[in-house]
Order: C-alpha cells, then structure tokens, then sequence
C-alpha cells in the first residue's frame, strides 16, 4: 500500500513536471508529435527508474558506511550521464529516425532536473530501496503523462485557429500552464 | 587525510566502473555508419535550407549515399560543391550549372500604373493575391508584396523602387526559395548561361495587356514566327523552348513591348 501510495504521488498527485516544474525542457521541446514525446518520456523512465536504484545503492552502500554523503551530487550525476550516455546509444541503435527526433534533448536527460531530483528526493525523504524503485517508477510514468498530454494538445492546437499572436511557443505555454492548473486538483491528496 | 583517500578511490572506482560498462555498451551497440555520409556531409554547404527537397544537408547527404539523391541535387553549393560530392561518391558531375533566379516580370509602378484598386492590407503577396488578386490590373504580374525577399535566407533579393524585386547575383547560392514562395510563380529558376527571357506571364488577350501594362507580351508573336519553334505562342504568351532556341533567330528589336530579351551574362 506504502510503494502504491509512493507510486501515484509521484505520477500524479506531485507531478514532476506540473506541480513541482521540474524537466520542463523536453516537456516544451519534444512535445510537438505524440510518438516522439512518448518515446522521450520513455527513455527519460527508464533513465529515472535505473537512475533511482543504481543511486539509492550508491547512497546507502558506499557513500553512507564511508561518511561520504558530500559526494552525493557527483556520483549521482556520474550514475545520470552514464545512463544517458547508454540509452543514446542503445536507441541509436534501434532508431535512427527516434534518435534524430530526440535531438539535442536526449543528451539533455544527463542535466534534467527531474532526474536529479528524483534522486536527491528520494534521500531527502529517506525511501527505503523498493520505494525508491517506486519512486523512480512513479515519477517516470507522471513524466510521460505530461508529455502524452501536452503533445496531445499541441497536435490538435495545430489544426486549431490560433490568433497570431499566440502561435507556436506561447499557446503551448498557455496550454501548459492549464494543465498544471488541472493537476492543482490533485494536490493535498497524498502529502509527498 | 582517510576520508580524502576514500573519496577519491570512491569516485575513482565508481568511475571506472561506469566507464568500463560503457565502453562494453559501445562495442555491443555500435552502428554501423556509412563512413560516406558523414564526408558527404563535410562538403555541403550546411545551411540546412532545404533547397534541395531532403530535411537539411545531413539528410541529402544520406540520400546520396543511398542513390537516392543525385549527386549535383544541391542547388546551393553549386559546381564546386556538386564535384566534391561526384570525387566522394566516384562519380561525374559533368552538366550541373549554377541556377539563378529570374524574374519574369518588368511591370513595376511605372510599367503597369493602372491600379484596379486601392490595397491596404498586410504587405505580402500571398496575401495581396488572396484579395482578388492585388491591386494592379494585371492578374498575372508582380504583386511587389516582397514575399520573395522575405524568402531568400541569404539576402540575396532586394525590392527596388519600382517594386520589382532584384536578384544580388553575388549572394544568390540558387537554393530556389524564392521561386517557391513567390504565388504567381514569376520567378523560375534558370541555368545562369540562359540569356533569352519573355519577360512576361500575362496571358491576357492582345488589347488588355497592351492597355494595362507598358511592359506586357501582347501575344503579337512576331519573335515566334521565325523562330522554328524556339518561341511558342501560348494563351497569348510567347514562351521559350529552350531546347529548339537560336537565339540569333529571334528579333529582339522587333518586340513591341521589348519584353522578350537578351540579357547580358556577366562574365567571370
């Protein structure tokens, strides 16, 4: 009950990108068609989802026994970018078309905060392991729900009559705000 | 002093582990690349204009390697450019010319200074040609609305006082973008050694062109009729076969309206 509870705050209730605006980049970025967006929130998951295991390990096996706690931020960032650095190539591999779809912004997974914090949280709230992989989980699935939904909306806002001067980036924007207006509803459900 | 021995082996470790699994991953994942493309590459302009119809250099690039892209479809690097990507792929790049744009149209304020109408809308020809057609009586001619300015990403096209634009020949890389952008499609693009141009897209009957514009092609066809069809006539347009063109067939001087011309090639 504990890790489902952790797991819907995460995805939902504290949403990484509409309520606490963390990894806003490619949720601006690589919004723009449905498939792309899915594949980023997937890659940015499994990212998360080792990212949470591999750093809670770190933590509470090396840094913690040694009082090394000072190290956290660049070991996990070590732990991030060797993540990120894997799953280029791996889709590299896969997809040549997803890889150039993704751009810039799948090397920009080493430095999103959503990551990073997910790990620095996931100490500060002194998860246990399995919550942590939950965590990781939760935050992860909440990321591809506000890319999903966002993209969603931009592909129809793209047939819609947009006034000039709201096309492109500000109504995304406006759009955004929206959403995580919507998400408000969901807050005090679960405290963390 | 331990704790500083501990931290560094630490990191070191975590590192070495981390690069070793990597390094792992890169032989397992590795792609195979065609080592062409990223040569291909290294030669083309890298404006990523999308002149060339692919999604950017790096995508015509690949095209070629592949054989679906003709080795001189890049219409920015020119000759030069065409060569070094026909020596890559161990091909001939005989027959490619720099393309230029040209404007086929002279009837500026000055020319076609009968105005249908006043036009006070936002100053772009698409837009002029949505709203029945512009505001000169000639449905065919230049709007001078400046869309193809606006379209040249390497500002190579000016607006001139007569609101006709001009190609800077310098700067023009012959990428095409103004042709497509421009809604009447007065501007073709033409191997740059074409010399003989009907200056005009009218295809208005003999007694309107001749009244609404100083400039027109009235569809005499006097330049066609000894010009074993070099010079066709079409909805009372003349227009050029450049296959079948000799151009010393033509009698320039006798055009009334001096809209079929022969320009001079600067040559460099």
């Amino acid at each position: 009950m504990e890790l489902v509870l952790v797991f819907l705050s995460a995805a939902i209730v504290n949403n990484f990108v509409l309520a606490y605006f963390l990894g806003i980049c490619p949720f601006i970025g690589v919004s723009g068609k449905l498939s792309s967006a899915f594949s980023m929130g997937l890659a940015s998951t499994f990212v998360m989802v080792i990212a949470a295991t591999v750093t809670w390990l770190i933590y509470h096996m090396i840094l913690v026994p040694f009082n090394l706690e000072f190290l956290q931020y660049v070991s996990f960032i070590l732990v991030i970018a060797s993540l990120v650095q894997f799953v280029e190539m791996f889709i590299k591999k896969v997809s040549q078309p997803l890889y150039r779809a993704l751009g810039i912004f799948l090397p920009l997974i080493t430095t999103n905060c959503a990551i990073l914090g997910l790990a620095l949280f996931s100490v500060l709230r002194e998860y246990g392991f399995l919550e942590s992989i939950f965590f990781g989980l939760g935050a992860g699935a909440g990321f591809i729900l506000a890319l999903v939904l966002i993209a969603g909306i931009r592909e129809e806002l793209d047939l819609a009559e947009v006034p000039a001067q709201f096309k492109g980036v500000p109504i995304t924007l406006i759009a955004a705000g929206i959403l995580a207006m919507a998400f408000m509803g969901f807050s005090g459900l679960i405290s963390n | 002093m331990e704790t500083f021995l501990i931290a560094i082996a630490t990191m070191g470790g975590l590192g070495f582990i981390f690069a070793g699994a990597l390094a792992l991953a890169d032989k397992k994942l590795s792609v195979e690349e065609n080592p062409l493309i990223s040569r291909v590459n290294e030669v083309l302009p890298g404006a990523n204009c999308g002149g060339c119809g692919f999604a950017g250099c790096y995508d015509f690039a690949t095209n070629v390697v592949e054989g679906k892209a003709k080795v001189t479809g890049c219409p920015v690097g020119g000759s030069e450019c065409a060569s070094s990507v026909a020596t890559i792929m161990g091909v001939d790049s005989d027959g490619l010319e720099r393309m230029i744009p040209r404007i086929l149209c002279l009837g500026g304020y000055t020319e076609a200074a009968q105005k249908m109408a006043g036009y006070n809308g936002p100053l772009s020809c698409s837009a002029m040609d949505l709203v029945s057609g512009g505001d000169k009586m000639c449905f065919y001619g230049c709007l001078g609305g400046g869309d193809c300015v606006a379209a040249c990403p390497f500002n190579a096209m000016i607006m001139t006082s007569n609101a006709l634009p001009e190609v800077i020949e310098d700067l023009c890389t012959g990428c095409g973008m103004c042709a497509k952008a421009c809604p009447r499609d007065i501007i073709e693009m033409h191997p740059i050694s074409r010399e003989v141009f009907v200056f005009c897209k009218s295809q208005d009957d003999p007694k309107t062109s001749k009244a609404i514009c100083a400039a027109a092609c009235i569809g005499c066809s006097i330049c066609a009729r000894k010009s074993d069809g070099g010079v066709v006539m079409n909805n009372n347009l003349a227009v050029i076969n450049y296959e079948l063109l000799e151009p010393e067939k033509i009698p320039f001087d006798k055009c009334p309206t001096n809209s079929i011309r022969k320009i001079s090639i600067p040559v460099n």
